[in-house]
């Protein structure tokens, strides 16, 4: 192929269940996944909501797609940018997030951490280093 | 009269939440649900505004917050979790709900 | 549109796929290889099998690259290549397996 390796950043706004972004958002990277693109997902905002641990929707009904972020790493999408100030702003740390890594082949499976918790002027930087930008 | 006000929009995105605190009188009640439960996490801006609301009790809607991996220690003090029966009973008890949608 | 297996009548929809995943039983996956001139061997069962843990762990019924890739970590190169899999899935191990498995269609599969 001679089409050019792109970046997609795919920027992640909402609460998990309250609008049905979250998860087109994950359908769309799923699914964008079977391009050969460098793809990375950012949480911002309420964004960061999405990947927050211990979620059991058994009580309201809905489906609880949170462990399918857990399936990113076997999409080749390794890079979750979280941004700091988001997650302070609503009172959590990594610490309340899920645990999401990705396997490198190259380095006989080695597991390695998805997550990056990055500042606001940081994901700034990440994100105009970007050729496109998907918000959700 | 007694009212019950719910919310139901994250107090991050969207002011339902503010305008609500902003409307709520002395001895009235304030439902939580869905992505409104955002605003009882303890450590937050929202957090002050809960406990400086004189007279005005807090609920928030239990399958909700579990649904969203928030944890019961989470919930700013004096917030109480209710199931869908809950919900129920405390819209009879009051004289009209006003939802803040 | 239904698909009969062990006595009883199961929904699934217009492209063949079980409606409800929580309906399924071996039954199922054997008629539907029928229909397709398929005898599902021990060989088809790991696959079907490893798809519905994956289902399970992960909520989603994974596209035939990520399946190729982890039938590969988990049985050896020798099964997570894409020949083996079309031989034993001719319509395709994303498609053909995982409405064996009574996944849903799998996500990236267009």
């Amino acid at each position: 192929m001679s089409e050019q390796i792109k970046k997609f950043l795919y920027l992640n706004r909402r609460a998990p269940y309250g609008t049905i972004y979250a998860w087109e958002s994950l359908e769309v990277v799923l699914i964008g996944a079977a391009f050969d693109q460098k793809v990375s997902l950012a949480f911002v905002d309420d964004g960061v909501f999405e990947i927050v641990k211990g979620q059991d929707t058994s009580e309201s009904g809905f489906k609880n797609f949170s462990p399918t972020y857990a399936a990113l790493g076997d999409y080749d999408v390794n890079q979750l940018f979280v941004e700091k100030e988001s997650l302070e702003e609503r009172g959590l740390s990594i610490d309340d997030l899920m645990h999401l890594t990705w396997e490198d082949e190259d380095e006989d499976w080695a597991e390695k951490d998805s997550i990056r918790v990055v500042s606001r002027s940081e994901l700034s930087e990440i994100m105009a280093d970007q050729d496109v930008v998907f918000s959700f | 009269m007694s009212e019950l006000h719910t919310v139901n929009k994250s107090p991050f995105e969207k002011n339902s939440f503010d305008s609500c605190m902003g409307h709520v009188l002395d001895g009235s009640a304030v439902l939580l649900y869905e992505d409104g439960v955002y605003a009882a996490i303890k450590g937050t801006a929202m957090e002050g505004k809960v406990t400086s609301a004189q007279g005005v009790k807090f609920y928030v809607l239990g399958p909700d917050i579990k649904a969203r991996g928030i944890d019961a220690a989470r919930l700013t003090d004096g917030i109480e979790i209710v199931d869908y029966a809950g919900f129920v009973d405390l819209a009879t008890e009051h004289d009209k709900v006003v939802a803040w949608v | 549109m239904a698909i009969e297996a062990d006595g009883k009548s199961f929904e699934t929809d217009e492209e063949g796929y079980l409606v409800n995943l929580n309906d399924w039983i071996p039954g199922i996956a054997a008629v539907m290889a029928k229909e397709d001139d398929l005898e599902l061997t021990d060989e088809h069962w790991e696959i079907i099998n490893f798809l519905r843990e994956y289902y399970e762990e992960y909520q989603i019924a994974p596209a035939v690259r990520v399946l190729t890739k982890a039938v590969g970590k988990r049985m050896g190169k020798d099964k997570g290549n894409s020949k083996y899999l079309y031989s034993l899935f001719p319509y395709g191990p994303g498609k053909q397996a995982c409405r064996f498995a009574g996944l849903p269609k799998p996500t990236g599969c267009i």
